[in-house]
């Protein structure tokens, strides 16, 4: 398989309309014919990184890589940044408003999940300038 | 057993329903999103209160069997049309979150 690179733009400010640039990486995933556990895992990280950007960061984009070996998820925003990763990186700690809450997010497991379903996550952030957020899922061969 | 024999043993409403033969393996019952996509497995059905568009967007990405809206809760119109659009089956119950998981778990022992 030569390798696939797929974009996405993420809209930034309307949680209720999160997901849809997962729910279109799935469906190709799926066209890809990769395994079942392998889109479950892609998509989750997707859609966990999509919901972060639009809570913290107003949108930005998502760039996914999918070649023989591994599907590589990069989620690039021009947000806020993050000033502790250790504490971001804690199941139950979020910094995500009353909004995100009522609607059933900022339970504090976004980026804990994506390193859950991922076989390697980085996070590159700087202050006042914005994040990305690389994970990598492996496929078996 | 399949989401429709869940139906019929438990007399679900059905809100949308596109996939009646997918097979039930297992449950959760949660509505902190995050967590529900954090711990639900391939195949569950998953009983929330949670009524808004987004619990299509987790029922898709966790790959779970059906959503259980319990308590008699009613899908938000903007759910109940993504559910369709995603082919999300999409059930309820008057239950309680308890009743029904206590009762649904019994089905599947």
């Amino acid at each position: 398989m030569e390798t696939i690179k797929l974009i996405y733009p993420v809209e930034g400010g309307d949680l209720i309309e999160a997901g849809e640039a997962s729910s279109k990486m799935k469906l190709t995933l799926k066209k890809l014919g990769l395994p079942q556990d392998i889109i479950r895992k892609a998509s989750i990280c997707m859609y966990e990184g999509e919901i972060n950007m639009v809570i913290h960061a107003d949108g930005g984009q998502a760039e996914v890589e999918v070649d023989m070996n591994q599907i590589t998820i990069r989620m690039i925003d021009s947000g806020p940044g993050i000033p502790d990763v250790e504490k971001a990186m804690q199941e139950g700690f979020s910094t995500a408003g009353p909004t995100a809450r009522e609607l059933g997010f900022g339970a504090g497991m976004g980026l804990p999940n994506m390193k859950r379903y991922s076989d390697d996550l980085t996070i590159d952030t700087t202050v006042g300038k914005g994040t990305t957020v690389t994970v990598i899922i492996k496929i078996p061969q | 057993m399949t989401v429709q024999q869940l139906i019929d043993a438990l007399s679900l409403t059905v809100f949308s329903l596109s996939d009646p033969q997918r097979q039930v393996t297992g449950g959760y019952a949660g509505d902190l999103l995050s967590w529900v996509m954090g711990r639900a497995q391939s195949g569950d059905m998953w009983l929330t209160i949670m009524s808004n568009q987004n619990v299509a967007a987790v029922a898709l990405m966790a790959d779970v069997a059906c959503v259980i809206l319990t308590e008699g809760v009613q899908p938000d119109p903007t759910l109940l049309s993504r559910a369709q659009e995603k082919g999300v089956n999409l059930l309820g119950t008057p239950e309680s979150t308890f009743t029904a998981a206590g009762r649904m778990g019994a089905l599947l022992a």
